[in-house]
């Protein structure tokens, strides 16, 4: 009994933080209505800005406590910074475009924090006159853990009075509603998201500095606070800072209890619940109904080729199948990568070009591909031809089981959903060792031998790859492919006429998946292994890096983008270990420079002339 | 307070020039040129889709892509920001209301404060449920909660707030009772009273004629008339022509 008592206040305490960062995720989504990816790099800034103050002055209690404060103003400052760069410039852009202009964001945080505090975990001092432990009912509870409990409910009262008894709290609140009427009212919005940025960011900071004391400070912070802060915000109801209150209770609760039950996935029970409230309650606990038709702006024709396009491809096709005969081998591991990322990439586009969906989690079908190859050979010895025709249905039954969630969805939470299953399945890889072998990964993964030369396996992916490529083509110029694209264009009268775009979706995602799949068992086959961070966050943006570079009105456009990619990055990657910092600030500049997308560059110069 | 050009007080207040607007590639306004002077009430007459809503938009700075000479109070207002237009005393009413359904009443209000001005009249909380005393019953009401016409004064009350001293008012007796629609009116008339001046889109033109000094007659993004409010509702022929359904 006692230990359940104990049990549930440290799932309390787990959840005054977890609501700290998440209220600050929410009001920014409720007001500037962009998920700032980068939400979870701002509080892993807090949690090292912390540390390093707390190591300096956290002596003592106004030392510990003025340190996290700052912390939290730091972390609020960058983000303030941040609102005036980069957000600025995005909030009338398409919904792809605020994703991965906040997502540069946290590859250029990552490095930079990895280079100022170096990639070990940092184990901070613990506070000054709290660090006993009370005595509950027999049990021993960490005392820092009880201050946190009383936190959250402060902060939320706090945040509720700043909201309704201020006139900042008050203008923010309209703007929210109706930005434009708000400035025809003389409100500046700019001005007030610039503050907004700062508050949300200063709890992120709060919430990651207050983490010193009780968990090493580490480089994965970023992403697993963005995940579970986005659960959060999602089950609470997006922009509802009483509904993220709630369900950082049941959460902190379900992991509490979840851990004594399933220790290996308590990821994958918090995001079952989500499952579970989004398809009770579509909108969260306290949300409401977005009035916000999804934006249609990277809707665009998708243009296909004439007969000259026809024969471009079968000539590109030849001289890749002859390249084996001209260049070295190193040249040929390059090209097949290329190859295999072109097909990850036109999957990818089957959702984003055809059906509107983005996807930010399309690495997990590529990884389940790997993955499932990987694990028939290693645990029922599958020859690599089993293993290869595998690869694609593990995948494909994936993006079934997950697409039936996500296709309930669309805009954010389409994106946010795929992330996050994403985010299970790489937490799956990564937490179940005994099966998957870790964050190790699963070794030894070759050909079989008839294919163990490079030539014959660049041949090989080739042949496959240019089939499936051919096969997604013919869907999207079938009735199917037209279909994908009515709904994407206007779903309400594509439902009209007698589409069922939901089921359409639903197979647009299943197909994009099983070909990423393929993609991803070709790929364990070309490097002879597989690791968890197949399934990151960022080899899913590395795809729709891909499309942007290469355009999203046409079906070729990936493949380009993919050669594009794997060139300069295999290139860049040799020469520096900034990689991720240049990526990041890469993507920033491509949202930048092209905020409404190439194509609506495009299409206004067409206007214009 | 930059100083005023130097016949400010007989320039008209509000004078807008070749105005055109862009949605996409349609061409919604292909030159607009109206003007009101200081203490007029002025009616932007037209039918439907003619282009009233945007005229009144595109001065507030909220269109798309506009072209073309605005200048208020004689400063050039062309390139401003809603939010900076606000400041500079143009109040903007817009005809589908845009409550802030969230907020109370005294919240709604609260948004639309701002410094007095001065030559232009002075509004509280108070003086204004004196001029709608409906809306002084339900201070802490919230927005979602209104009938149309309560909408609509508060809408008229928040923009008031900003202490402006233009009113760009929409078809404020669109969908509204008659009995509200006369409450308006008389509510536009005591804010010409207050020394306000008021450009007011409208297609009822008996609501119009109960108001307006002067009208300009809008067609197909452009005003084919300008005159005095009585002389138009005299004019048959011009009512019939561009009015008429």
């Amino acid at each position: 009994m006692s230990f359940l008592l104990v049990q549930a206040l440290s799932g309390l305490a787990t959840a005054a933080t977890l609501f700290l960062v998440s209220s600050g995720l929410t009001i920014v989504f409720g007001v500037t209505r962009i998920v700032n990816f980068a939400h979870g790099s701002l509080c892993m800034i807090g949690a090292y800005l912390g540390w390093s103050l707390i190591e300096r002055f956290g002596g003592s209690v106004g030392g510990f406590w003025g340190s996290v404060a700052l912390a939290s103003l730091g972390a609020g400052v960058l983000g303030a910074a941040m609102e005036v760069g980069l957000l600025r410039r995005l909030y009338r852009s398409p919904e792809l475009f605020q994703l991965l202009g906040t997502f540069g964001v946290v590859l250029v945080v990552q490095d930079a924090v990895a280079w100022i505090w170096g990639p070990e975990d940092l184990m901070g001092r613990r506070a000054p006159g709290l660090k006993g432990s009370v005595d509950i009912l027999g049990q021993p509870f960490p005392l820092y853990d009880l201050v946190l409990i009383g936190l959250g409910p402060l902060v939320l009262g706090l945040l509720w009075l700043l909201f309704t008894r201020t006139r900042w709290g008050v203008l923010v609140r309209a703007a929210t509603q109706d930005r434009d009427m708000a400035s025809a009212l003389g409100v500046d919005p700019a001005r007030l998201f610039t503050g907004v940025l700062f508050l949300g960011s200063a709890l992120a900071g709060l919430g990651g500095a207050l983490q010193v004391p009780r968990e090493a400070v580490n480089l994965h912070m970023d992403m697993a606070m963005i995940v579970e802060a986005f659960v959060v915000v999602v089950v609470g109801g997006m922009g509802s800072l009483t509904g993220a209150f709630l369900a950082a209770l049941l959460i902190g609760q379900l992991q509490a209890f979840g851990i004594l039950v399933f220790p290996q996935i308590t990821l994958v029970l918090v995001f079952l619940f989500m499952a579970v409230v989004l398809v009770l309650r579509p909108h969260g606990l306290m949300g409401r109904a977005e009035e916000a038709p999804p934006a249609a702006a990277t809707a665009a024709p998708v243009l296909r080729l004439g007969n000259r396009g026809g024969w471009i491809a079968v000539g590109l096709l030849a001289l890749l199948a002859a390249a084996p005969l001209l260049v070295g081998d190193y040249a040929v591991i390059v090209l097949t990568e290329m190859v295999i990322l072109a097909l990850f990439a036109a999957s990818l586009h089957v959702l984003i070009g055809l059906g509107g969906l983005v996807s930010f989690g399309h690495a997990a079908y590529f990884g389940l591909g790997a993955y499932g190859a990987a694990l028939l050979v290693r645990h029922l010895g599958a020859p690599m031809p089993l293993a290869l025709a595998g690869a694609p249905l593990v995948a494909g039954l994936g993006a079934l089981i997950a697409g039936w969630f996500c296709v309930r969805r669309s805009g954010l939470y389409f994106a946010m959903l795929t992330l996050a299953f994403a985010q299970i399945t790489w937490s799956v890889a990564f937490q179940w060792s005994g099966f998957t072998g870790g964050d190790n990964g699963l070794l030894g993964i070759w050909p079989s031998a008839w294919a163990s030369g490079k030539a014959v396996y660049f041949w090989l992916t080739l042949a496959l790859c240019a089939g499936a490529l051919a096969l997604l083509r013919r869907a999207a110029f079938a009735p199917f492919g037209y279909a994908l694209r009515a709904g994407r264009d206007s779903a309400l009268r594509a439902e009209s006429v007698g589409i069922d775009v939901r089921r359409h979706q639903w197979f647009a995602f299943a197909l994009a998946g099983s070909a990423a799949g393929l993609a991803g068992g070709l790929y364990a086959f070309a490097k002879g292994s597989v690791f968890p961070t197949l399934m990151a966050v960022s080899v899913s943006v590395d795809a729709l890096v891909m499309i942007l570079l290469g355009g999203v009105q046409t079906v070729s456009g990936p493949l380009a983008g993919a050669a594009l990619f794997h060139l300069l990055e295999s290139q860049v990657m040799r020469a520096t270990d900034l990689w991720r910092l240049l990526l990041g600030l890469t993507i920033v500049a491509l949202v930048l420079l092209f905020p409404r997308g190439v194509v609506g560059v495009l299409s206004s110069r067409r206007e214009r002339s | 307070m930059t100083t005023p050009a130097p016949n400010a007080s007989t320039d008209p207040l509000l004078r807008v020039e070749g105005l055109q607007v862009w949605y996409g590639r349609a061409h919604i306004l292909t030159g607009v040129d109206l003007a009101v002077g200081r203490g007029e009430v002025v009616a932007l007459i037209g039918r439907n889709g003619a282009g009233k809503t945007t005229t009144l938009k595109a001065i507030m700075g909220l269109a798309e892509s506009r072209q073309g000479g605005v200048t208020f109070d004689g400063r050039p207002i062309g390139a401003l920001p809603p939010h900076a237009i606000a400041r500079l005393g143009l109040g903007y009413v817009p005809e589908d209301r845009r409550i802030f359904a969230d907020l109370t009443v005294d919240e709604n209000l609260e948004v639309g404060r701002q410094p007095p001005r001065p030559g232009a009249p002075h509004w509280t909380p108070d003086r204004l449920f004196e001029l709608f005393p409906n809306l002084a019953a339900m201070r802490g009401r919230r927005g979602t909660r209104m009938s149309g016409g309560e909408q609509q004064m508060l809408t008229l009350a928040r923009t008031l707030m900003g202490n402006p001293s233009l009113l760009l008012l929409d078809e404020p007796s669109e969908g509204l009772a008659p009995i509200i629609v006369r409450q308006m009116a008389d509510a536009v008339r005591r804010l010409k009273a207050e020394g306000l001046s008021v450009l007011v889109s409208e297609q009822n033109t008996s609501f119009a004629a109960a108001v307006a000094d002067r009208a300009s007659v809008l067609e197909k993004g452009q005003v084919r008339w300008s005159g005095r409010m009585a002389d138009l509702m005299a004019d048959e022929t011009v009512r019939r022509t561009y009015l008429a359904v």
